[in-house]
């Protein structure tokens, strides 16, 4: 049996600016269902990607598909209109407008919208339904972005940075849609430069720098594919005898900053259970134990060959 | 349909909220109006006896360009800064339905505006006379050669520049638009500039339209529809929607 078709589908994905390339040639599937996050510095070319996905920046080469349409087609743009969800970067409101009529104006554009009510309560935003979108904080704005990008029951959302800005309680009710969009099956692409961001929203992270896919993968693929991935991380009180835990370690162990240390050594059960055993027969307390990778050490390795653009 | 109803309500409420264009396109106008009408301090041109005879006519072309112009470039030249116009195009009412729910609540707003002049020129005495008719055509021919103006400036400007750029214009057209100022009393080099701008045209036109034993010029006509055919033609080459 065909395996079923891609719901977003780049290939040779290519946007310049004038002489500028924003973005050099990616390829690109998402699955439907599947949420992914476009992840890089600044400029790295992640909003040039989804915009060129959404229809808005013309292609210099390559070919996009989205649910089997061409966004850069004016008839097939027309169609997806109503089948994607659009959450740009910044803006997109009218300033004088408040959430509850954006949000009710919003969803007479489509055939089948979500109750605008609900949706305002979904997103917090029943306090300041009233308020002009001028006045409401930078959180706020952005959920009623998403609410807006979520009104017309897309099978499709392309998210801009959706937490940037947004204080700790406007990002858990963020999550909760993105995850709530996972699980009724709704494709999602979002970008994002903050890395704990994508570790927590996406099943797939694609790693840009200057234009390019410069890697690919689930959170654990990432971590696993990194040939320093051979590494226990963890805190203790500072000042141990690391001389001694490298030897019941059977592997180099450093302090890297004070508390923080590093084993270079696979995190398997018998090598942690060693570590444990060594920190119990002294009494020390352990927190922060990782394994593998930081997401955080692939992206700076993966980007670093070259400066962002 | 509903999506561009609802666009069309949504773009008049907004308005109906902007102070800058409650009193662009009524406060000073019904101001113009009344009070040069009372205060008859302003040159008429021969023939007017009493000054609520030219000024209804002008200030009706003043808020025709205020509504037309003004407020629709300022107005769209803040959305285009906000993302408002690149956000409406990834929806299903798309830019076409966009653009014409604007010119629909200009539409809206004028039909208003005219009444609320009519209804105080009469109230000051005005009588109106000649081929009223020709009104129409010539307001509609305005909107579009102002719309055009003011999406050029919206479309192809930032926004603090087209906020500065249409009320600078709207300035200058009022003194040179024949409005309250008859053009037959500029000097000669300025009337003939000031023949060939929509302002000047328009003046001419209502002037001509509403009042009893004149009509409309030639020239008029024919200015107004080189405005309404190139003002929206450059607007459309050189429009940015974000």
């Amino acid at each position: 049996m065909a395996a079923p078709a891609p719901t977003i589908e780049a290939v040779g994905l290519t946007v310049r600016y004038g002489p500028k390339t924003a973005v050099d040639g990616i390829d690109l599937r998402v699955d439907r269902g599947e949420v992914v996050a476009l992840l890089g510095r600044n400029g790295a070319g992640k909003t040039s990607t989804v915009e060129a996905l959404e229809g808005y920046r013309p292609l210099a080469a390559g070919r996009v598909r989205v649910l089997g349409l061409d966004p850069q087609s004016r008839a097939d743009h027309r169609a997806l209109t109503g089948r994607i969800g659009v959450m740009l970067q910044k803006g997109g409101v009218y300033p004088g407008m408040s959430p509850a009529e954006a949000v009710r104006l919003f969803a007479r554009y489509y055939r089948d919208p979500l109750d605008p009510q609900s949706l305002l309560e979904r997103l917090d935003l029943t306090g300041v339904a009233a308020t002009p979108w001028r006045r409401l904080s930078g959180g706020e704005q952005q959920r009623l972005s998403l609410a807006l990008a979520l009104v017309g029951r897309p099978e499709v959302a392309f998210l801009d940075e959706p937490t940037a800005g947004v204080d700790p309680g406007g990002r858990l009710a963020i999550r909760g849609q993105v995850a709530e969009l996972r699980d009724s099956g709704v494709t999602v692409v979002l970008t994002t430069h903050e890395l704990e961001e994508a570790e927590r929203l996406a099943d797939r992270i694609v790693i840009l720098n200057r234009g390019r896919v410069v890697a690919a993968g689930s959170p654990a693929q990432l971590a696993e594919s990194d040939p320093d991935s051979a590494r226990i991380r963890f805190a203790a009180p500072a000042g141990l005898d690391v001389v001694s835990l490298a030897a019941e370690m059977q592997a180099p162990v450093s302090e890297e900053r004070p508390g923080e240390y590093l084993v270079a050594a696979a995190g398997g059960p018998a090598a942690l259970a060693r570590l444990t055993a060594w920190l119990a027969a002294r009494d020390l307390p352990l927190r922060d134990l990782r394994t593998g990778s930081r997401l955080e050490e692939i992206f700076l390795r993966v980007t670093s060959s070259e400066d962002p653009e | 349909m509903r999506a561009w109803r609802a666009q069309v309500g949504a773009e008049l409420r907004l308005t109906a909220r902007r102070g800058d264009s409650v009193l662009l396109n009524l406060a000073i106008p019904v101001g113009l109006l009344v009070f040069f009408s009372v205060v008859d301090v302003l040159p008429k041109p021969a023939g007017v006896r009493h000054p609520v005879q030219f000024l209804t006519p002008g200030v009706m072309a003043l808020a025709v360009m205020s509504t037309a112009m003004v407020s629709l470039g300022i107005a769209t030249g803040f959305e285009r800064q906000y993302g408002v116009l690149k956000r409406l195009g990834a929806t299903p009412l798309g830019r076409g339905r966009l653009l014409t729910a604007k010119i629909a609540s200009i539409a809206v707003v004028e039909i208003a505006q005219v009444a609320v002049l009519v209804g105080i020129g009469l109230a000051l005495g005005w009588s109106p006379g000649g081929p009223v008719g020709l009104a129409l055509p010539a307001i509609l021919a305005a909107t579009v050669a102002f719309a055009g103006l003011g999406l050029l400036m919206a479309g192809s400007l930032r926004a603090e520049v087209t906020l500065a750029a249409a009320n600078g214009l709207y300035l200058l057209l009022l003194l040179l638009g024949g409005m309250i100022f008859p053009l037959s009393k500029l000097p000669t080099p300025l009337r003939d500039v000031a023949r060939v701008l929509p302002a000047g045209a328009l003046s001419d036109a209502l002037h001509g339209a509403l009042t009893a034993g004149s009509g409309v010029p030639l020239r008029a006509w024919i200015v107004l529809a080189v405005w309404a055919v190139g003002a929206p033609v450059l607007a459309a080459r050189l429009f940015r929607w974000e």
